[in-house]
């Protein structure tokens, strides 16, 4: 007997969250960081197989799960992961543990219910990005929105209950469209859900035109790219620590993931024939989010706009259709997973301690931080893209990529590696250098060992998929190149 | 001529209904003052109880243990086709008419009505409203929607209708110190009276266009073309309008936000929910049975006032501080939605099918969320307090977090978000809607649910994010917080397994009409 590994990577947080909700009231927190912390682990070593028993050689769909669902519709609830898919799994499992352990003293209000969010947000997120059933990944996606909501809106700084509502009305009515393109998909592919189904589905251009943008709705909202990208530091800004980590380092992969589990093998015709509004759209979000992201002067907004910046490099990356690009995109993607996740943690650490997120707060916190502001120090050469952390990775090859498609807009992109590496070390030399700012940096105490133990973890993933990328980019192999051999083929 | 005993069985359930009427009278009048308020309550959950066994779909005579074995596809879906096993009866000449459709909306209005008075008692107690006679005029209420449901002639219609309205105008008025309860009754009296008044002219068209009454024979003479189809088209017209009026969509739902605000929040539970599934069966039967030859007509004026519900439903649902008032907005808003689904209806017997079924499918969950959301209404009023503006429920979280929990799963299940059931039944309309071909149609219904979406949102926002204002505990009695809280969870779980009722909503439709 198979074990269904990607059911439990759904449903076991989801349960635990559950379980989380009714063992801990108020009362009794610990009892709920216990369940959550264990429900977290398990839900993460049940991912581990995925990779271990992972073929490499193969495009095909793993690990697939197929039980009907609705039969009246011919909906099944479908489950399988490919190259594309099951790093995500894997990510999202990873930092969901880092989420439960940096609320652990700081959450004091209602903890438990703060902690299911979570986990049932972790379960969610697993189905979104393992469905192969078009109404099944919906469902997830749609749902996913729910924790999320209230985890800004309950948890969330002054301005909370606007960035929740914002959050929630700008991505619902981009999937809203995504559903009738979905249900459209339906009834011109011989009645199946299936997403597989769909990719072999025969459409007009006029139809692949329709279908193109109604994606677009939903997944560029989600990325999110620019223009439609004024959520996010929001949102950010007022999500706590949790939430922030957990929108920047899994929330942004859904949209790009849909892209390439939607867009590109769905309507490849549109997607070429509309590449080159991608590749602006992209290209406007890297540099001149950059730039925007230069001049803020809240760290936490600062960091959002710059992950608008980095996914604007991953829609390139897909958009230029070849190999390096895509994959490139992907490993940009994964470390971003964590390098974002480690600099809202960073800027967690310190806004637990002093309560501002303001820039001109700081100023000298090495003096008394000088473990922390190692730590900082590495994610944000990571965030600015140095040759040996995993940002650079990612980067390196779109930029290459990019440079093939053409050689300007490769230049263009590049550009990315100066604007990164300013606003981040302008951000880190003016909060972790110079005098001690004021009285409150001059109190402040070093990071525990709770906050120790996370960074670490995390920077070893920095440093380890930096100077050894392969175990990540063997896996994506097979499928990137069946992918772009199916986008190849025109449907007309 | 010889005069024949007419059937009397397929009317089993409406005859038991209207007999413990009067029994709930002799309760009425000679208990004892406390004690008839008790009596009145359990007789009249014992009477709809066994009216809803009694009007199942079930065909009795087969023999149980032969089908189930010869049955394929296990319990569960033989369970399902046994419970639409039902043969289609007339009974009373042509004019009344039992079949697995009217069965199984009849099995829910006396289930949901049973809610509705458990919902509602302790809510009457706490303002010295309950009496025998409310649940005597509840039940005359009740036996109007079986007969409207049950009813194959325009006459049957008209009596149930009319038992049903008269019967919900005294109720509305049921707290006459209240002026705002007596200016909803009269309201919704006058505009009742004017849409019987409508449906009635337009039933006299089709009676002079047709020659008869029975809604079968209207439909044969129209598919032979021996009528004349001005004077139908001319009466159609009428009668749309009366069952637009009943349904409460656009531009007949003037009185919906009045009535249901102006109501006691449990007679507002009992006009909000039950009517509307015997609504649909009226719709039903005059439209799709009566009418079908008429369908490219009637579907254009669905269409309108579909879309016109939708729109203004949501739009105006914003703009509501009082939660019934937002509730009666957003129910206008969901029966334009169900609409959508039958006018998409043509083309294939297949397409015919689901788009009726995603139509029923909608009422039915409109229906139990309803209950839910109005039941916690009342639950959260106690003696000396309506719960009824969107504030009341401010920091509920804190108060209650199960009880906030519940308001928003029914909250998020009515926004039509998913893992809950208010997500498929949108879906199941859209994908009909969709295989009729109206693209933009679809299009402008997700635009809309996007609003309503806000305006749900904003309910879970003060549960969730606002400080309580006021710290009273939340209490419900172990009997109503065990209904409500199933009820809750039954639009969850419906979520997570809606197959089986868009199924048991197609076979119905089937075995009444194969």
């Amino acid at each position: 007997m198979t074990v269904p590994y990607l059911s439990l990577a759904i449903w076991l947080p989801i349960f635990g969250g559950l379980l989380t909700l009714f063992a801990g009231k108020d009362r009794n927190a610990p009892v709920a960081r216990i369940i959550a912390l264990l429900t977290a682990l398990a839900g993460f070593l049940i991912t581990i197989p995925l990779y271990t028993g992972f073929d490499t050689t193969q495009a095909n769909m793993q690990f697939l799960e197929v039980h009907p669902w609705i039969q009246y519709f011919n909906i099944s609830y479908a489950l399988g992961v490919d190259g594309i898919s099951m790093p995500f799994v894997i990510l999202n499992s990873f930092i969901t543990i880092f989420v439960v352990i940096a609320g652990w003293e700081v959450i004091q209000e209602k903890v438990a219910q703060y902690l299911a969010a979570f986990l049932i947000m972790s379960g969610l997120t697993n189905g979104i990005f393992s469905a192969l059933d078009g109404v099944l990944f919906y469902v997830f996606f749609e749902a996913a929105l729910i924790p999320m909501y209230l985890i800004i809106g309950i948890w969330g700084g002054p301005n909370r209950v606007y960035a929740a509502l914002k959050f929630f009305l700008y991505t619902l009515l981009g999937s809203l469209l995504m559903l009738v393109a979905f249900i459209y998909l339906f009834q011109h592919s011989g009645g199946s859900f299936s997403i597989l189904d769909w990719h072999a589905a025969p459409l007009s251009m006029r139809e692949q035109s329709w279908i193109f943008f109604a994606f677009l709705a939903s997944f560029a909202v989600k990325v999110p790219m620019w223009p439609v990208h004024t959520w996010l530091p929001d949102a950010h800004v007022e999500a706590p620590t949790g939430g922030s980590v957990v929108l920047a380092a899994i929330a942004l992969k859904l949209g790009a993931y849909g892209f390439l589990r939607f867009s590109l093998p769905i309507v490849p015709d549109a997607s070429q024939y509309f590449a080159p509004l991608m590749i602006t759209l992209s290209l406007i979000a890297v540099i001149y989010i950059g730039f925007v992201a230069l001049v803020q002067t809240d760290m936490k907004k600062l960091v959002a706009y710059s992950s608008i910046s980095h996914m604007g490099f991953a829609t390139l990356g897909f958009f230029m259709f070849n190999q390096l690009g895509i994959e490139g995109a992907l490993v940009q993607m994964i470390s971003h997973g964590f390098v974002s996740g480690a600099m809202f943690l960073c800027i967690g650490v310190l806004y637990d301690r002093v309560h501002s997120r303001q820039i001109a707060d700081y100023g000298g916190v090495v003096n008394t931080m000088p473990k922390f502001a190692a730590f900082f120090l590495l994610f944000a050469m990571a965030n600015a893209g140095l040759p040996a952390t995993s940002g650079f990775v990612g980067e390196f090859m779109v930029v290459l990529g990019a440079v093939k498609y053409n050689f300007w807009i490769g230049f263009a992109a590049a550009t990315t590696l100066i604007l990164g590496a300013a606003y981040t070390l302008w951000m880190y030399k003016r909060v972790v250098f110079g005098p001690v700012g004021n009285h409150h940096v001059a109190e402040l105490k070093d990071i525990n060992g709770r906050e120790f133990l996370f960074l670490a973890v995390l920077a070893l993933c920095v440093l380890g998929f930096g100077l050894y990328p392969l175990p990540l980019t063997e896996v994506m192999h097979a499928t990137v190149d069946e992918l772009l051999r199916h986008v190849a083929n025109s449907k007309l | 001529m010889e005069f024949q005993i007419p059937n009397f069985a397929p009317a089993a359930a409406e005859i038991f209904v209207a007999a413990m009427a009067l029994v709930l009278l002799m309760v009425a009048a000679f208990a004892r003052p406390g004690g008839g308020r008790c009596a009145a309550f359990w007789v009249s959950q014992a009477t709809l109880l066994v009216a809803a066994v009694l009007s199942l779909p079930v065909d009795w005579s087969a023999g149980v243990w032969e089908t189930l074995r010869s049955s394929e596809g296990g319990i569960g879906m033989w369970l399902l086709s046994w419970l639409a096993s039902g043969k289609v009866t007339f009974t009373f000449g042509l004019s009344f008419l039992s079949d697995p459709l009217g069965g199984m909306l009849k099995s829910l209005v006396c289930l949901a009505v049973m809610a509705v008075l458990l919902y509602g008692r302790r809510y009457l107690n706490d303002r010295k409203l309950e009496s025998p006679e409310y649940y005597v005029v509840a039940i005359c209420a009740t036996l109007g929607m079986l007969v409207l449901i049950s009813a194959s002639s325009l006459l049957t219609i008209y009596m149930g209708l009319e038992l049903l309205s008269l019967s919900s105008y005294a109720l509305v008025a049921v707290d006459r110190d209240n002026p705002r309860a007596t200016e909803a009754a009269m309201k919704y009296f006058v505009l009742g009276a004017l849409a019987s008044g409508l449906l009635l002219y337009g039933i006299s068209m089709v009676y002079g266009a047709t020659g008869t009454l029975d809604i079968i024979e209207v439909a044969r003479g129209l598919y032979e073309q021996q009528v004349n189809r001005t004077v139908l088209l001319f009466g159609l017209v009428f009668v749309v309008a009366g069952v637009a009026f009943k349904l409460g969509v656009v531009p007949f739902h003037m009185w919906i936000p009045d009535v249901y605000h102006g109501a006691p929040t449990s007679v507002t539970l009992l006009i909000s929910t039950a009517p509307k599934l015997a609504a649909f069966a009226m719709a039903f039967r005059l439209l799709a049975l009566g009418m079908w030859d008429l369908a490219p007509q009637w579907q254009k004026m669905l269409m309108i006032a579909a879309v016109a519900s939708i729109v203004l439903g949501n739009l105006a649902a914003i703009a509501q501080t009082n939660l019934k008032r937002m509730l009666a907005y957003s129910g206008i808003s969901h029966m334009g939605f169900m609409l959508l689904g039958l006018m998409a209806a043509k083309g294939s017997p297949h397409d015919l099918f689901n788009a009726y079924a995603s139509s029923l499918f909608y009422v039915v969950i409109y229906v139990l969320t309803t209950l839910a959301s109005f039941g916690i209404l009342l639950m959260m009023s106690r003696e000396g307090f309506e719960a009824e503006n969107i504030d009341d429920f401010r920091g509920l979280n804190r108060r209650n977090s199960w009880w906030a929990a519940m308001m928003a799963i029914v909250m998020f299940s009515t926004a039509g978000l998913p893992f809950f059931v208010g997500f498929f039944s949108k879906f199941f309309v859209l994908q009909a809607v969709l295989s009729a071909g109206h693209l933009s149609l679809a299009v402008v219904a997700v635009l809309m649910s996007l609003v309503g979406a806000f305006y749900y949102l904003r309910v879970v926002k003060v549960m969730y994010f606002d400080e309580p204002v006021d710290d009273t505990p939340v209490r419900a009695s172990r009997g109503f917080g065990l209904v409500l809280s199933s009820n809750v969870l039954a639009v969850a779980v419906l979520g997570i397994m809606p197959g089986w009722l868009m199924n048991f909503c197609v076979l119905v439709l089937r075995s009444s009409f194969g």
